[in-house]
């Protein structure tokens, strides 16, 4: 097992700030906006994009939530038992703009899910998705990002991992290959 | 990985305590979902799942009906008495006709002790045991316990007594089963006659004096009196019965602390427990029924997902 490092701490920092800056362009103050955490792994971006919108471009109300896809998924009993996290939606997104957000974008099925979990909360005037990485060539659906951090080529027996701060000690992102 | 160290729920006996955590955390996750303005969430919607009632049940069957559909399995029903069980076919018969007819799981209610151990070692499917004779219960026993945590924070360590017809209770003997793996204090309190033989064997113990039961208690559970079950007289009468193991505001009021009040329903009211005790704040008899949906949400999740 091999991990060479696809991105540091700085360049995490500094996608971290044209993602918030490329949301602020599209959604200005917020009002009707929701940023909707993929649980687990996508908790985490969403709130470090939350406060950097916060503290640094003072963007009030962000409406923030996470969103569990576990109940939601389309292979119950055809793999592994992955346990539930906790959905925290403490709005209904009925007539909101709602943007997904995750670590990594891979085949494509978590947003999937996602698409259907979110419509337990009501019917969003639309949906966007924003992605750390985003994995070329490798999606089952036809789903894409609307922001990416960084487009990254890696085979299938390869995993990214995305490590926070505030999680696993430092903002590091691996490639790793078996 | 997070399973359950079981492929059918049979007993609480059955279990260890890491699959009781594992089953609350995953009904808290539930209780979420069924409060949300739309309660259904699509995971069991290639599992079929049967429930198959030879005992009356209201409130069990129900529930289990209501987390099946919640989790969007499809679902039959079938009760004893509008069926060929009374042109004489056996039990294995009986469900391996429904089995061949694609159903993965099994929810069972029987008037005999056993007889869902006996159906998992014959038949192909998950079973879930909704109550055998005076054997066990298990479900019952885990929503039970996850409302004392959801009430107090905590199971382990408090002091739980469970009164009355213990002899003919499948509510009493899984609750002492579960409280027992998860570290609480257990008495039961009843009349001598209601009490079986030897029940200390189990680390619980015996007072015949309810006052001094509830002087000691955080949660006293509250069981129905069977009479459908007594062949013979085990107390004089109802009236005396009331007088001695029936809790009334009164006698909760001269307590010196506030105790949580439970009862599996269905109640008698005036017998165990007077209206205005069922009905008060110290009652949680009514979460323990939307608790009631979680838990077998729960229970069903996590064995259908050991499905092969």
């Amino acid at each position: 097992m091999s991990q060479k490092v696809l991105l540091t701490s700085k360049e995490i920092n500094i996608i971290l700030h044209r993602l918030a800056c490329q949301l602020l362009e599209n959604h200005l103050d917020f009002t009707d906006t929701a940023l909707i955490g993929i649980q687990p792994r996508g908790v985490f971006l969403a709130e470090r994009l939350a406060k950097i919108l916060k503290q640094e471009y003072e963007v009030k109300n962000i409406s923030l939530g996470f969103l569990d896809i576990t109940f939601f998924r389309d292979d119950f009993g055809r793999g592994e038992i992955l346990k539930a996290n906790t959905t925290k939606m403490d709005f209904l997104v009925e007539d909101k703009k709602v943007v997904f957000i995750d670590d990594v974008l891979y085949t494509g099925r978590s947003i999937r899910a996602a698409l259907t979990a979110i419509q337990s909360f009501g019917r969003p005037k639309n949906i966007e998705l924003l992605t750390l990485i985003d994995r070329r060539f490798s999606r089952h659906l036809p789903i894409q990002p609307n922001y990416r951090g960084r487009q990254v080529d890696a085979i299938n027996n390869e995993k990214v991992k995305v490590m926070w701060e505030e999680n696993d000690g430092e903002d590091i992102v691996y490639l790793v290959s078996k | 990985m997070s399973e359950l160290s079981v492929d059918h729920l049979l007993g609480i006996k059955y279990l260890n305590k890491k699959d009781i955590e594992l089953i609350f955390e995953t009904a808290d996750h539930f209780k979420e979902v069924i409060n949300r303005s739309i309660k259904k969430v699509p995971t069991l919607r290639d599992i079929t799942i049967a429930n198959i009632f030879f005992e009356n049940s209201t409130r069990t069957r129900l529930s289990f009906e209501l987390a099946e559909k919640r989790l969007s399995a499809d679902v039959v029903n079938f009760s004893a008495g509008q069926s060929s069980v009374k042109k004489g076919e056996t039990l294995i018969d009986t469900v391996n006709n429904i089995l061949s007819m694609k159903v993965d799981m099994v929810v069972m209610r029987h008037p005999n002790p056993g007889a869902g151990i006996f159906l998992s070692k014959h038949v192909k499917a998950a079973i879930v045991n909704a109550g055998d004779g005076a054997h066990e219960h298990p479900t019952q026993a885990l929503l039970d316990s996850f409302s004392i945590r959801e009430k107090l924070g905590d199971v382990g360590g408090k002091n739980v007594v469970i009164v009355g017809d213990i002899l003919h209770s499948r509510v009493a003997l899984s609750n002492i089963f579960a409280l027992k793996l998860q570290g609480a204090n257990v008495k039961v309190c009843g009349p001598r006659t209601l009490i079986p033989k030897h029940i200390e064997s189990l680390g619980v113990t015996v007072e015949t004096d309810l006052r001094k039961a509830l002087q000691w208690c955080d949660v006293a559970n509250m069981l129905r009196v069977q009479n459908e079950r007594m062949d013979i007289s085990y107390f004089p009468s109802t009236r005396e019965y009331t007088q001695q193991f029936g809790v009334n505001k009164e006698l909760l009021d001269s307590l010196d602390k506030q105790i949580v009040i439970m009862h599996p329903g269905p109640i008698n009211r005036g017998v165990e427990i007077t209206s205005d005790v069922a009905d008060s704040d110290q009652s949680i008899i009514l979460h323990q029924v939307e608790n009631g949906v979680a838990v077998r949400m729960a229970v069903l999740y996590l064995l259908a997902s050991k499905i092969k």
